[in-house]
């Protein structure tokens, strides 16, 4: 006798709808990044939703170079107790043991992020076997759905990080919206064909064809300077936005955090969104993100 | 047909405006006082509450919830939603909109390690029936000194998680996100049922 063949989905289980029932929670919002409690206290003062706990900002660990890890852990216990809103924090791609610290701290999300040095040349985390929830960024949508198929419960593009330069987001977020369509207008046989091109996993190849839209929420980051930025985002179908270096490497942190929450909301609203945007003072410099070597990008990190 | 809202400044409205589709009610995202005033029902979604907030600051929203829970027309509000309704909040302390009788603990059960699917038992029959309710708790808070006029739909583990007040239903789990449409059933029914508004009113909101 042989088993009979039963695949059990680890997408239907109480423990993956939690995970992204927080994602959800963040829909509409702004994640910040923040190196200590005191920048933590002015993202949530601003209005973001969640921080983003991390070593150095993204433009930090591009100026200073080294490898760039895991935040120290009295720093991510120190940012935990000044604020009240979700607390994330980055590990290295393919680092299960910094994982496993963050689930151990009780932050709220990992960001197994591609703006760190990664510990594995290869393979990302299995994200399933934790409690902890775990966004991953992409560049298109077969990333997007391996990510997606390890156990990742939030997706955000990965744009180019510490740039200030916002064409790498629109680039993979175009790039990811069009291949979504695209797979809208198949018939069922040509769905393996589209995951072999695509390099992901069958069934949610096959979901995605059926729903028009990933099965996780989808947010933008990499590059995000301006109130504007973040609307461009929104309008290009992002459900929210991750800010890394644009708000604390520019002259009026809290007074820009605040606008880019405020265009974020009302991204429909180009006069509102004008209106947050007067008086905010010099934004972070930015570098020219076509100006990068291959080397120096960090969007190639991961698979 | 009465129309329905979502506040959409931040949080899982979208959610909500597919549970409420589910329950046969097309909603529309509500982004200002104006858009808020000129509609029958109103959903105070989840989400981040000191978000709405800081959302809500200088824009008129909250004195338009205010005086749109005062004509009588329902409300549904969930997780943070119920937050903003509340008279009280601790974690950090603040007044609340002070529209619901009750004190909101927030993130009264932990992080999101803490968060949970459970399946409700202890239900007011009359309103859901005997089975039981799936309750979707992320980061969620908790009710504490309930107000006289608030009636408890739902309990867990003997804690106040689904109350209604008048013409407010709120829950401190997210209905949107189960599988449920039983809450949204009972809100929409309220709005079927709700009394007519003043014509004029209307008008003048549009």
């Amino acid at each position: 006798m042989t088993a009979p063949l039963s695949i059990e989905s680890p997408f239907s289980s109480d423990a993956f709808r939690v995970k992204v029932g927080l994602a959800e929670m963040l829909k509409g919002g702004v994640i910040m990044d923040v190196v200590d409690a005191g920048q933590a206290k002015i993202a949530e003062d601003a209005g973001a939703c969640a921080v983003m706990a991390l070593e150095r900002v993204p433009s930090d660990i591009r100026r200073d170079g080294g490898v760039a890890r895991m935040s120290p852990v009295s720093k991510i216990r120190e940012i935990e107790a000044a604020v009240s809103i979700p607390v994330m924090a980055k590990c290295r791609i393919g680092h299960i043991a910094e994982a496993r610290i963050l689930e151990s701290l009780g932050v709220d999300f990992v960001d197994e992020s591609e703006v760190l040095t990664p510990a594995d040349e290869e393979n990302h985390v299995y994200k399933h076997d934790f409690k902890v929830p775990f966004v991953c960024g992409c560049r298109n949508l077969g990333e997007a759905l391996r990510r997606i198929g390890e156990g990742a419960a939030m997706i955000r593009t990965k744009g180019e990080a510490g740039t200030g330069d916002i064409v790498h987001a629109v680039r993979h977020l175009r790039e990811v919206f069009r291949q979504i369509k695209g797979l809208t207008i198949l018939t069922k046989d040509e769905w393996m064909a589209a995951a072999k091109n695509l390099q992901a996993p069958f069934g949610l190849v096959a979901w995605v064809a059926a729903n028009g839209r990933l099965p996780v929420p989808n947010f933008a980051a990499g590059g995000v300077a301006t109130p504007a930025d973040a609307a461009l985002c929104r309008i290009l179908g992002a459900e929210a936005v991750f800010v890394g270096s644009g708000i604390f490497k520019s002259s009026d942190p809290a007074k820009r955090a605040r606008a880019i929450v405020e265009a974020t909301t009302h991204w429909q609203d180009p006069a509102r969104i004008a209106k947050a945007s007067e008086d905010l003072g010099e934004g972070m410099k930015g570098i020219e993100a076509a100006k990068l070597v291959e080397g120096e990008l960090l969007q190639t990190r991961g698979w | 047909m009465p129309s329905a809202g979502v506040l959409a400044l931040q949080g899982d409205f979208e959610a909500h405006r597919k549970a409420l589709a589910a329950a046969g009610l097309d909603a529309r995202e509500i982004r200002t006082a104006g858009e808020l005033l000129s509609t029958d029902a109103l959903v105070l979604p989840g989400g981040e509450s000191t978000t709405m907030w800081k959302l809500m600051e200088g824009t008129g929203i909250p004195e338009a919830i205010a005086e749109l829970a005062a004509s009588g027309r329902p409300v549904l509000a969930t997780c943070a939603g119920a937050i903003l309704l509340s008279r009280r909040i601790t974690h950090p302390d603040r007044e609340g909109l002070g529209l619901l009788d009750v004190t909101a603990v927030r993130n009264a059960y932990g992080r999101q390690l803490d968060s949970a699917v459970v399946r409700l038992t202890d239900l007011d029959r009359e309103a859901l029936g005997d089975e039981p309710l799936e309750a979707v708790f992320i980061r969620a808070p908790r009710f504490r000194d309930l107000g006289r006029g608030v009636e408890v739909l739902a309990r867990r583990d003997g804690d106040a998680v689904l109350v209604r007040s008048g013409n407010l239903i709120a829950a401190t789990f997210h209905p949107e996100l189960a599988r449920d449409g039983r809450v949204h059933r009972l809100f929409v029914e309220a709005i079927r049922r709700g009394k007519p508004r003043d014509a004029g009113k209307l008008v003048g909101a549009r």
